[in-house]
């Protein structure tokens, strides 16, 4: 019965119209209708994932649930979506994330709850249409478009230097993405279509291509971030509110690994292999140079933002590796890279939001972010404690939960590239325990550190919903990650054949 | 028959006057008004001049469209100058420099 | 038959499950009784495997339980590997587990955090019969991982106290360093043989081996097989706290005494003599490796050892016995004995378990004062505790027919015969090892239940022997600490038909226990034998030493203790290991987090690149705006010039 909807479509539209809806309706008088209106469209937008995931074809590599109407005649753009296996579950993810991040504004907001709620849902359509676009330009107009939404989350309901954080936020991201837009005007002058898929096989020389790749990379490296253009991050994470933390980290942070999987690799294979180095690199000091940086934060948030983008290292390590493997005749282990990369977005999705959901909730009980003002707080509240000491040892990578996965098999496919990138990146597992438990020792472990957290309660009823309900897909794809392995696996397969085709031969 | 060159030239003289005016008075908005309107009917010579010698009416049908826009633009200007003159009780040139970097 | 080997596993699991999340509505008792049902069926269970297996003689059992992943041809499973060796240590495991939960009705008694230390050494059975279960690597590397947090969050049970937490944080730590080399020897299988099942690795290794590929690294090649193995072993290291990764472990005895007796003596910290034992196809074929594992085990078993001697904490006492007990077993492997190290675990996990559970008697009857020189004579008070201490020391010292002289005198022989040519050094530190042995166990034993009494009045007239569920399983240890020895060590280790022949591979050249057997003629003849031998005379040696300084002459060590001054602070620094951890890698890298931060990110990222641009942009504007003087007439003179500019251009310049 769901064939012939167009489910895309619905995906993007449904939640923008119903944040339209919401900041219609919206009543300072009626609050919880506004809250339970934006609850009921996040669920609704959530259900159309079912029949996304139950319909999805898993032994093609084509572009699923086509939609293709024409948009702007005179330069053949049209409206085109479609979901391979790359994009389908980051689909799920951010329907999923939106609903967490919709209930965890919750209680926390209290003035403009209407425009809150809208926001979070009109960003929620424009990141599936982020996924879902295959042709350019439609991608890059939800790319930007998504900008504003955060933007204003950012600038509206943050901490005391959002202003600072939001343009910074808004400059670093902007300033990456126009040069891909001059990217995608010279691959249409060279194609004469803005269609991703035609790229794919159009023939480009090393310069061109090289010159493309710096543009693409400015934009996604940022994006992710990759170091040394990370230093956005840990201030809009501060400063955001809890929700707009959750959803930073869990989707658009993988908006630049997706871009990298999406136009990068397959678009320009001869620059990517050429730069693969840099990449590397980069990777390599973003997941030991920041796991050290996150080693000493004092502010639970940034020290979580650091903990990001190490993890965020693993994914363009494992994106990169592809050229040295493929090059050493180890196509498995190449595409066991990537897989690694993709889990771990996935999975980073699911434990950062928890982690941040966490912080939230300390937050809204204490309105402090500094580790010093806790110590103690597994005395007074037990089962919260319980769920961050899960999430913790996610994030530092325990075997049997998401955030094993994608580490394990980056650092498996690294080190068949070079041992020394295995062993770099393998540093991670010394650095993640590190970071991540003695910050759960200094804030949960010890004697009540002071009267305030004495009088702190514990986990309400909608509190402890949520970290269940991101508990059980970081379990889940822990204990059994076959089922979205085998999602991706032809995808990822088809456009590797892409990454390692190099196009100077024509 | 008056040659063409000689309306050229009495445009060019009426168009230098009104730059002259704009860039040399210092004092009265009013003056910058008119210099204004002194160039647009420069420019409204011109077009007259050519549309005869060329014998084509299309350049006296821009004369009323510059006549019409240049009589509401005094209109407006005039509005503005008064307003400004109520505001802040002078029209002279060298004070308005709210737009200084 | 894979009902039983999934029941054993996942009952312990859901006990724990059920526990943890039920455990206060369903109240204490009911608590300890499900993990404790839960557990003991699971050891009637591995009871019945290891009939069925050694004594019946079932064929191994090796198949995937599900598909863990499967990657462009690379299948990662979750898997059961049922081998005699499997079946003696899911034995040891839940024997030792099951009676570590009896006592711990009685040792946790009142605590506020009772349910959830069963759920939590419920859920430790159920990850360490996934580690010694395993069919690959990847679930091995679980278990691993998975005991790990169990010891982790169990050591910091009591998370009020300071020292825990700070304790267990380190023993995560360290045993991330641990892993760090496991995971990278992971990566090193999966690349050179292209599979994670045992079964596959295990076949790919001779050609692998024969093929001599190396690897460079620090300028030297190295052959793969060594760097896997090395690899590998850096995680034993870490898990088996083998010098220098050894320093959790002492640090360890922070946690509940049930849990020092359980993991942090009989099963968790044994995982790595387990895995290099189950390693072995792959350990045979790097004579640099096995050496390696020599002098670490040589080293940690003396060394660790010397420390013992001098500390007063009664269980840290034992945590350093344990230790060098460890480095013992882990010579046994390295010597390619593995038989006699896996026996050397088995016999160990009884009497260490029973020494641990000892201890803690004396802990809850002493009020939880750990302090020896608090306490003397207590044998007055606490005879079954003493009787079963007493076994326990004598079989940890190897004392002619308890059944740690069988284990130890095996691999202090194999050690002896070995041609490895680092086992001379293996033989001396096992050797001299046994005398250190004897004087730190007596030691403990002497001043704690012998001698003067120092406690305080009114804590002698509580002095009594705790309750029966304490008790209880101490005399259930107490008997295999005695006799279990000497009814294996002839099927362990020199029949012709050995219980592990199945599962541990020798090559012919290091096959030391095959060169021993003709010798061997009967486990009591060789206790017989063994009262002439010289490691006997050690612990005689080591007892009357003891003896004469703790009982006989109690003034002396004191006096020693002040003239051998810089050997005493040696010592009782622990040879300074965490001095340089806390001083180097605590302090040095909080200290390059900070520099990284406050100068790469906040400094030239931020400061100079980010902040400085738009610095740089703000100046140029500062420069920029004396152009816009605010004036009509300028701006109008403005564009009349570049009027005038674009005519000239497009005039005479085309």
């Amino acid at each position: 019965m769901f064939a012939d909807l167009p489910l895309l479509s619905l995906l993007i539209w449904l939640p923008i119209a119903g944040g339209v809806l919401v900041l219609m309706t919206g009543d300072e008088q009626r609050l919880k209708h506004t809250r339970v209106y934006a609850l009921l469209i996040s669920l609704l937008t959530l259900a159309f994932c079912v029949p996304l995931y139950l319909g999805f074809d898993i032994n093609t590599a084509e572009m699923q649930f086509q939609e293709k109407v024409s948009w702007i005649d005179s330069f053949s753009i049209y409206y085109h979506l479609g979901v391979d296996g790359i994009s389908m579950p980051m689909i799920i993810l951010t329907s999923f994330i939106n609903l967490i991040a919709v209930a965890a504004g919750w209680q926390a907001i209290q003035t403009r709850v209407a425009q809150y709620m809208a926001s979070f849902l009109i960003l929620a359509g424009l990141m599936n249409g982020v996924f879902a676009a295959m042709d350019s330009i439609l991608f890059y107009v939800f790319w930007e478009a998504m900008l504003i939404p955060m933007f204003l989350i950012i600038g509206i309901w943050g901490g005391e230097n959002r202003i600072y954080a939001t343009i910074k936020f808004f400059l670093y991201t902007f300033l990456g993405s126009v040069l891909m837009l001059v990217g995608l005007i010279y691959l249409y002058t060279q194609s004469g279509s803005f269609a991703i898929i035609d790229y794919y096989t159009l023939p480009i020389g090393l310069t061109a291509q090289i010159l493309i790749f710096v543009g693409f990379m400015l934009a996604f490296a940022v994006k992710i971030p990759m170091w040394p253009v990370h230093t956005w991050l840990p201030d809009a994470h501060t400063e955001a509110p809890t929700a707009g933390s959750i959803i930073l980290a869990a989707i658009m942070l993988k908006m630049g690994g997706y871009g990298f999987i999406r136009f990068s690799l397959p678009i320009l294979p001869d620059a990517s292999s050429d730069l693969a180095w840099l990449l590397i690199a980069m990777s390599l000091i973003a997941i030991v140079y920041i796991g050290f940086v996150a080693l000493i934060q004092k502010d639970l948030k940034k020290l979580i933002a650091y903990s990001s983008i190490a993890h965020m290292g693993f994914v363009t390590l494992g994106f990169f590796v592809v050229f040295a493997l493929v090059s050493a005749d180890r196509f498995s282990a190449a595409v066991l890279g990537v897989q690694g990369a993709m889990v771990q977005m996935i999975s980073h999705g699911f434990i950062s939001g928890a982690l941040f959901l966490g912080v939230g909730v300390l937050y809204e009980r204490m309105h402090s972010r500094q580790i010093s003002d806790y110590g103690g707080v597994a005395n007074s509240m037990p089962i919260f404690a319980a769920f961050f000491m899960l999430f913790a040892l996610a994030n530092a990578g325990l075997p049997g939960t998401s955030g094993f996965v994608g580490e394990l098999f980056v650092i498996l496919s690294a080190f068949q590239a070079n041992p020394w990138y295995g062993f770099w990146a393998g540093t991670a597992l010394i650095l993640g325990a590190a970071y991540t438990l003695w910050m759960y020792k200094r804030v949960m472990f010890g004697e009540i550190a002071n009267d305030r957290v004495a009088a702190l309660k514990d986990v309400n009823g909608r509190e402890i919903a949520l970290l269940v309900l991101l508990a059980i897909p970081v379990l889940l794809i822990g204990l059994w990650p076959q089922p979205l392995l085998e999602v991706m696996e032809v995808s990822i397969e088809h456009l590797l054949q892409f990454a390692v085709t190099s196009k100077l031969g024509f | 028959m008056v040659p063409l060159s000689h309306f050229l030239l009495l445009g060019a003289v009426l168009f230098s006057l009104g730059v002259a005016g704009i860039v040399l008075n210092r004092r009265n908005i009013i003056v910058l008004l008119m210099c204004v309107e002194l160039m647009l009917l420069a420019v409204n010579t011109n077009f007259i001049a050519f549309s005869r010698y060329l014998d084509d009416v299309a350049g006296q049908i821009f004369v009323f469209f510059i006549l019409t826009v240049a009589a509401a633009e005094a209109a407006i200007g005039l509005a503005i100058l008064v307003l400004l003159f109520r505001n802040r009780g002078t029209i002279d040139v060298a004070v308005m420099d709210e737009l200084k970097g | 038959m894979p009902g039983v080997y999934l029941t054993i596993v996942l009952a312990p699991l859901i006990a724990a499950i059920v526990i943890g999340l039920l455990g206060h509505i369903i109240g204490r008792t009911a608590s300890h009784w499900l993990a404790i049902l839960g557990v003991g069926l699971a050891c009637v269970l591995s009871f019945w495997v290891f009939k069925y297996h050694v004594i019946d003689g079932a064929p191994i059992y090796d198949a995937p339980l599900y598909i863990w992943g499967e990657v462009a041809g690379i299948t990662f499973q979750v898997g059961f590997l049922v081998d005699t060796l499997t079946a003696l240590m899911i034995m040891v495991v839940t024997f030792v587990s099951l009676m570590v939960h009896i006592y711990t009705v009685g040792y946790m008694q009142g605590d506020p955090g009772y349910q959830r230390f069963f759920c939590y050494i419920a859920l430790f059975t159920f990850s360490m019969l996934m580690l010694v279960m395993s069919n690959n690597f990847l679930q091995l590397f679980f278990g691993w991982e998975a005991v790990g947090v169990v010891s982790y969050l169990l050591i910091g049970f009591w998370f009020k106290k300071d020292t825990a937490v700070f304790a267990n944080l380190k023993a995560f730590i360290v045993n991330r360093v641990g892993d760090f080399g496991f995971i990278l020897g992971l990566a090193a299988i999966l690349a050179y043989c292209g599979s994670f099942t045992y079964s596959e690795v295990f076949a790919n290794v001779p050609a692998l081996a024969d093929s001599g590929m190396t690897l460079p690294i620090a300028g030297v090649e190295w052959s793969v097989i060594t760097v896997i193995c090395i690899l590998l072993f850096i995680g034993a290291m870490g898990k088996s706290a083998q010098v220098p990764l050894h320093v959790w472990l002492p640090d360890s005895m922070e946690g509940p005494t049930p849990i020092s007796a359980l993991i942090h003596a009989a099963t968790m910290v044994t995982a790595g003599v387990f895995m290099v034992a189950r390693m072995s196809p792959i350990f045979e074929y790097s004579d640099m490796a096995l050496n390696f594992v020599i002098i670490i085990g040589g080293v940690t078993a003396l060394f660790m050892g010397l420390v013992g001697i001098v500390q007063n904490d009664i269980k840290r006492i034992i945590a350093y016995s344990t230790l060098s007990q460890l480095g013992y077993m882990m010579v046994a492997v390295g010597i390619s004995a593995y038989a006699a190290g896996i026996f050397h675990l088995f016999t160990h996990a009884f009497f260490k378990a029973l020494l641990f559970l000892g201890a803690g008697s004396v802990i809850i009857a002493m009020h939880h004062d750990q302090d020896i020189r608090n306490m003397g004579n207590l044998r007055k008070y606490m005879p079954i505790t003493y009787v079963c201490m007493l076994i326990g020391s004598l079989a940890l010292i190897g004392f002619p027919f308890f059944s740690g002289y069988y284990s130890k005198d095996a691999i202090i022989e194999a050690a002896h015969a070995s041609t490895a040519w680092a086992a001379p050094f293996g033989y001396w530190t096992v050797l001299l090892g046994v005398l250190v042995t004897s004087l730190y166990t007596f030691r403990l034993l002497f001043v704690v239940f012998h001698g003067k009494e120092r406690m305080r009045d009114e804590l002698r007239r509580d002095l009594r022997e705790p309750r029966a569920v304490v008790w209880v399983p101490l005399i259930l240890l107490a008997i295999p600490s005695a006799i279990v020895g000497g009814f294996f060590i002839g099927p362990m280790l020199f029949d012709s038909h050995t219980i592990l022949g199945q599962s541990l591979f020798v090559l012919p050249k290091n096959d030391v226990l095959f060169q021993l057997a003709p010798h061997y003629h009967g486990a009591i003849e060789f206790a017989i034998h063994g009262l002439t031998g010289l490691p006997f005379w050690f612990g005689v040696a080591g007892i009357v030493i003891t003896w004469l300084f703790y009982v006989r002459y109690p003034a002396v060590p004191a006096k020693i203790q002040s003239h051998m001054k810089w050997i005493y602070h040696v010592l009782i620094n622990k040879y300074g290991f965490d001095e340089f951890n806390q001083a180097v890698f605590a302090r040095g890298g909080r200290g390059l987090g900070y520099a990284l931060w406050q100068f790469g990110d906040v400094k030239i990222i931020d400061g100079a690149l980010v902040n400085g641009s738009a610095h740089f942009v703000g100046r140029c504007a500062l420069i920029l705006r004396r152009l816009q003087s605010g004036y009509l007439y300028h701006y109008a003179l403005m564009m009349l010039l570049g009027l005038l500019v674009f005519l000239l251009w497009f005039t005479l310049l085309r």
